[in-house]
């Protein structure tokens, strides 16, 4: 007697590719706008990125309800938090709730590949990169999605930083400048469209730093 | 989730306990936040810092009564408290044991080997962390799973500190260094015809 296969998932995956990259002051994030489902492209102009905060800007692959539905929580705790100590919440407190908010679905998780970026409390960029049930980890910079394998061991190429778990500590934050770091993930979309289906149409880029937020597009491949 | 050279295996889980981090990395993450926050209300609600039998025993219930549901926890507490150093290896199977030496992980068989031939009860403070940075670099070596950056602790009567973390490509050529080796014949360009 074989264990009963469920004939429909509550799950779709809508496919695309985010990217995050941390600098000295600032903070780069940028995700491709397809949606699709299967072989088919639902719209060629869906953004996957929100800004959860006054420095905390958030980019998800994977299952756009479930994305959604994560943001409007996300959005909705941290109303409750500004109401309740009247401040922002910091990027590093925004990365712990949505650590916890995403496990608090550990049984039935939400399908989402998160990419959180911004400035810490010190002015600096930074990234965080999560897995679909909230275990999550700071680092230099992050790759998620369906694109991801490509870009990925790209950016290790170009920007390995020593790992943070070395002592004597060595600095991990990329010395490039911000032009630099937009170019290079204007580069990464540009391959990675070459090759992976789900990637394309166009390159939403938010820039973060002490000035404020900044948005730029770009038009990658249709095809 | 794709791989990372740098994922925190041990937790801080307060200033005087660690937790070693195996299995399902969100389970493991969650857990010993959790655990962290229970030691801190015990603290508050009865006015002195919890043991680490304490301490892994609130862990240990919270993984049994979510036996058979999935989560994958292979974990190692260990902390100071008023009876001395403690140490246990807790499970999401709801085992909890406590003792001198464990080993979690699928690297775990081949650091058990280094570190059961090289330990005595004994050993000074230095003697126990090399022989730790030893075993764990001889896993990494062996299992393909495991690598990165080899982190070693220290739990004393005032907390922990960390000791060192080193990267186990360059552990492999301090223990192993390459010689020059002689070079009886050169390789010669062939004559162009």
């Amino acid at each position: 007697m074989t264990k009963q296969q469920a004939n429909w998932s509550p799950y779709d995956n809508n496919g695309g590719t985010c990217v995050a990259i941390a600098g000295a002051d600032y903070c780069v994030i940028a995700a491709d706008t397809r949606m699709s489902s299967g072989y088919n492209i639902l719209t060629r102009d869906y953004s996957k990125i929100i800004q959860l905060a006054d420095k905390s800007v958030m980019a998800s692959s994977g299952f756009q309800a479930d994305v959604r539905a994560l943001q409007k929580v996300l959005a909705s705790r941290h109303l409750l938090y500004q109401h309740q100590h009247n401040k922002q919440m910091s990027c590093p407190a925004m990365a712990q709730l949505l650590s916890n908010t995403l496990y608090y679905k550990r049984f039935f998780p939400y399908y989402a590949f998160n990419v959180l970026g911004g400035l810490d409390n010190e002015g600096k960029g930074c990234v965080f990169t999560y897995d679909a049930v909230g275990s999550y980890e700071r680092v230099g910079y992050s790759s998620q999605g369906s694109g991801s394998t490509l870009i990925t061991p790209f950016l290790d190429n170009q920007l390995k930083s020593p790992s943070p778990l070395l002592l004597p500590a060595k600095d991990a934050v990329t010395p490039l400048s911000e032009a630099e770091a937009i170019d290079l993930v204007k580069t990464c979309f540009a391959s990675a469209t070459e090759r992976d289906i789900y990637t394309g149409d166009k390159l939403e880029i938010i820039v973060l730093n002490a000035s404020g937020i900044r948005q730029e597009y770009m038009e990658l491949r249709k095809d | 989730m794709s791989a990372s050279q740098s994922v925190k295996k041990i937790i801080e889980i307060n200033p005087y306990m660690l937790g070693t981090m195996a299995g399902g990395a969100a389970d493991c993450q969650f857990w010993h936040r959790n655990l962290g926050v229970k030691c801190r209300l015990h603290e508050l609600a009865n006015k002195r810092r919890i043991s680490v039998t304490g301490a892994s025993k609130l862990l240990a219930n919270i993984l049994y009564s979510y036996r058979g549901m999935g989560l994958s926890v292979g974990t190692m507490i260990a902390g100071w408290d008023e009876k001395g150093p403690g140490l246990y290896y807790v499970d999401s199977e709801g085992g909890r044991l406590k003792g001198t030496r464990f080993s979690v992980g699928s690297g775990s068989p081949y650091a058990y080997g280094v570190l059961d031939s090289g330990y005595r009860y004994d050993m000074s403070v230095e003697e126990a962390a090399e022989l730790a940075r030893r075993a764990i670099y001889h896993a990494t070596f062996r299992d393909g799973a495991s690598g990165g950056v080899a982190s070693v602790y220290h739990v004393g009567p005032n907390g922990w500190t960390k000791l060192s973390g080193d990267d186990v490509g360059e552990l492999h050529y301090k223990y192993y260094p390459v010689e020059a080796e002689v070079v009886e014949q050169e390789m010669a360009e062939l004559p162009v015809t």
